[in-house]
């Protein structure tokens, strides 16, 4: 979007950290490289949170919020951060960013389980998209879902198609 | 909060933009050697960011000196390196507690976001709660309280405060700081 213009309706934001190129990218990458390791989602939240808040007093800071998602290379556990164009890093056990915080958290709060499987997650994901369709007053075009697990990502089939209306 | 031979220090846990909560797991207190801490209120960036540079000054002191840090020096390095950013701070209000390393006394302070340090010998309280903190501990504390009494003071001295205040609570952190022994305790507190 850019003002009031559409230029992409199907644009993915997702970026695999340990693949692909760009800056924060490439030094993923190349630690990796060096280490003959993947970093762990931990030090890579540690490590993007240092270049924004490094960036945050330049000259000209970036002006992104990231959710990062990641399952550990050696325990195995998966784990998602939370941080903010101000580099507030934070380990959440799910989150949102802008306007949409305030719709999907609190439904978040509620179905949210430690132990959930996939397809339950993907439901609730679901009643998120319902919620955004139903309240938010943007004309939606859909959604991009993705997977994290200890085997890599991959892209999950996603039914956005479904017309909410609001009460 | 001061007690006898011992000192205590406490935070919430909860991480908010304005009245949205994001996370009810964001500690404020950072531990630097045996029996310094470090609690910072404010934004939460900053809380990170300075956090992260003392752990890297104190290793930095403790590898030059080879001996851990005292209170009060950590307290004037504090200072110096908040008063380094006069005209671009860090908006953090930070506190110092610890027993010192020599005498085993116990040491307390705050400082303001440019590091003018304020000194005391009974509590120290900052952030968004800190009228309701000031209305409580003035209440609560007396003096030479035993490690426990003082867990228990401070505990529901934070405890009232952050109920009083919308913007904190969800949980706290609080240390117990004795001679040889350190305490931490996890209050589960309010979730709503």
């Amino acid at each position: 979007m850019r003002g009031a213009t559409i230029l992409k309706a199907s644009d993915d934001k997702t970026r695999q950290l340990n693949k692909h190129t760009l800056y924060i990218q490439a030094n993923a990458q190349l630690y990796s490289m060096r280490n003959e390791t993947d970093l762990s989602p931990t030090a890579l939240a540690h490590y993007v949170r240092g270049q924004l808040a490094t960036s945050l007093r330049s000259r000209k800071p970036y002006n992104v919020n990231l959710l990062l998602g990641g399952v550990d290379p050696i325990t195995h556990k998966p784990s998602l951060f939370w941080l903010d164009y101000l580099a507030a890093l934070a380990p959440v056990p799910y989150a949102a960013h802008g306007y949409a915080q305030y719709y999907c958290l609190s439904i978040l709060d509620k179905h949210h389980h430690p132990d959930m499987t996939l397809v339950q997650g993907i439901k609730v994901l679901e009643m998120c998209t319902d919620e955004l369709k139903r309240r938010l007053p943007i004309d939606f075009k859909g959604m991009i879902v993705k997977a994290v697990t200890k085997d890599g990502i991959r892209d999950i089939e996603f039914n956005d198609d479904k017309v909410v209306k609001c009460p | 909060m001061v007690g006898k031979d011992c000192v205590a220090i406490a935070c919430d846990l909860r991480l908010g933009l304005q009245a949205l909560t994001v996370s009810n797991n964001f500690p404020k207190v950072f531990q630097y050697g045996d029996n310094v801490f470090l609690g910072l209120t404010g934004l939460a960036t900053d809380v990170s960011t300075v956090s992260d540079l003392f752990r890297y000054k104190v290793n930095m002191y403790r590898l030059r000196e080879e001996r851990a840090i005292a209170p009060s020096t950590f307290a004037n390095l504090v200072s110096s390196s908040l008063y380094e950013r006069r005209f671009g701070p860090y908006f953090v209000s930070p506190v110092v507690a610890g027993l010192d390393p020599k005498t085993g006394a116990p040491f307390i302070c705050g400082f303001d976001s440019i590091g003018c340090i304020d000194f005391a010998k009974d509590f120290i309280v900052s952030g968004t709660a800190s009228e309701q903190l000031f209305g409580m501990c003035e209440s609560l504390w007396e003096p030479n309280l035993g490690p426990e009494d003082l867990f228990e003071t401070i505990s529901q001295a934070l405890l009232s405060a952050v109920d009083r205040d919308a913007l904190s609570g969800w949980g706290a952190h609080v240390y117990v700081i004795e001679k040889n022994k350190v305490t931490k305790r996890l209050l589960k507190g309010r979730q709503d």
